[in-house]
């Protein structure tokens, strides 16, 4: 059945709708595979094996990157970039070149590590934590993450609130992404911000700023998953039925760019995760001369369809 | 035919409109109404279409709020409680005419 959906380009292009860059603010920085789950969702098959994290030489050449373009927003992600010694190096020295530093937690791994001195580095430069909590049920979540995580998700909540995060006047972020347990689209941000405000704090006093609500993305481990569970083309499916073109031009890989663990530069993370590189050829950060993205064509394929569901993936 | 329940009928739901546009229209519209964000979540509508779904046994409907359900951010524990409350009422509504039996056995008895 996928095979008889449009291509995701085909239907830009009967909307009359072409996907160019506007002005990029926001650097994306996978920081490596390596991850303490491996979750069923993950687009990129991240995973406790996997080898691959950005080494100090990618990491001083991110920060020179980032000297050069002067990106309003810092977003760091994995894998688990807790895992990767280089992360309290590049929080330290980026922050003080930017208007804002995230870092994308999977919370278990921030749990298990125990790390006073990244933790210390996350509060004192002020970087905004975004953590994955896909459902409020357990089972839901230990299922498509592993067990257990659930449980140290929850605590390491608990720990975030205690040293200020999430907290009101502190100044230190937190916030929380949901998404499907399954081949199903997610709920509305506003619906699931209001359930996860009510319930998080009755059952575990858990405070926060914000929740963000994406559709899953099939690559990976999760286009695997869909595969062998029959649910492939149903999904495609309805992410094709849910094409809301009005999502097109807020969509996140118009301001953002994404450098992989290896340096080189991809109109998202889930372009990294399809191999669809920025632009006609492969280009690594330390070639980048000038900052001139605006305009630039952004490559496209069907799993483009999951940010365009709805309400859009930014 | 070889069954009359396909998964496959349910998306064409629409289509019972083109012999009677306007019933049509006045039904869907008022369905859509129903189920929007009223003083109960579309959250906790989905669950009681979930369990009104099993009482009348319709398949098309466990399919659509199995899905609406999740979609809505509810979990299994939560989709079978509500089962259990369809199935309450509806046992339920068996054993409270065990009133009527009892009257009208009383009266007949000595």
């Amino acid at each position: 059945m996928s095979d008889t959906i449009p291509t995701f380009l085909q239907t830009l292009e009967q909307h009359q709708l072409a996907l160019h860059r506007g002005p990029t603010e926001i650097l994306q920085v996978n920081m490596g595979l390596l991850c303490n789950q491996a979750c069923k969702h993950c687009h990129l098959v991240a995973g406790p094996d996997r080898k691959e994290i950005m080494d100090m030489k990618t990491v001083r050449q991110v920060i020179d990157f980032q000297k050069l373009c002067a990106f309003k927003v810092i977003d760091i992600t994995g894998g688990a970039p807790e895992m990767n010694p280089n992360l309290v190096y590049l929080v330290e020295n980026i922050s003080g070149i930017t208007d804002t530093v995230m870092l994308r937690s999977n919370l278990s791994a921030l749990y298990d590590l125990k790390d006073d001195r990244l933790l210390s580095a996350l509060k004192k430069n002020r970087v905004t934590i975004v953590s994955s909590f896909p459902s409020l049920n357990l089972n839901q979540t230990d299922s498509q993450r592993g067990k257990g995580i659930f449980d140290r998700s929850i605590q390491m909540l608990t720990l975030l609130n205690q040293h200020g995060y999430g907290q009101k006047d502190t100044g230190l972020t937190l916030n929380l992404v949901s998404n499907p347990t399954g081949a199903y689209l997610p709920s509305s941000q506003e619906a699931t911000e209001k359930r996860y405000r009510d319930i998080l704090y009755k059952k575990w006093g858990i405070v926060f700023n914000n929740t963000f609500s994406f559709a899953n993305m099939p690559l990976g481990r999760f286009k695997e998953w869909l595969k062998r569970s029959g649910n492939y083309d149903d999904y495609m499916m309805e992410l094709h039925k849910n094409f809301n073109p009005c999502s097109v031009p807020g969509l996140m890989c118009r301001n953002q760019i994404s450098v992989s663990w290896n340096g080189f530069l991809f109109d998202c993370d889930f372009n990294l995760a399809a191999a669809l590189f920025k632009g006609t050829e492969k280009t690594h950060i330390s070639q980048v001369k000038t900052c001139s993205f605006e305009n630039d064509k952004i490559a496209v394929d069907n799993h483009c369809y999951a940010c365009t569901a709805g309400s859009g993936f930014t | 035919m070889d069954t009359y329940y396909k998964p496959e009928d349910l998306p064409k739901f629409g289509e019972i409109g083109k012999d009677a546009p306007d019933l049509a229209k006045k039904f869907f519209d008022y369905y859509n109404a129903v189920f929007s964000e009223g003083e109960l979540s579309e959250r906790e509508k989905s669950l009681i279409a979930l369990a009104v779904a099993h009482t009348i046994q319709c398949p098309y409907c466990i399919d659509a709020y199995t899905k609406g359900c999740l979609e809505k951010g509810s979990n299994l524990t939560e989709m079978t409680e509500a089962l259990h409350v369809a199935t309450a009422i509806r046992g339920g509504a068996s054993l409270v005419h065990g009133v009527q039996m009892r009257n009208i056995a009383k009266k007949l008895s000595m």
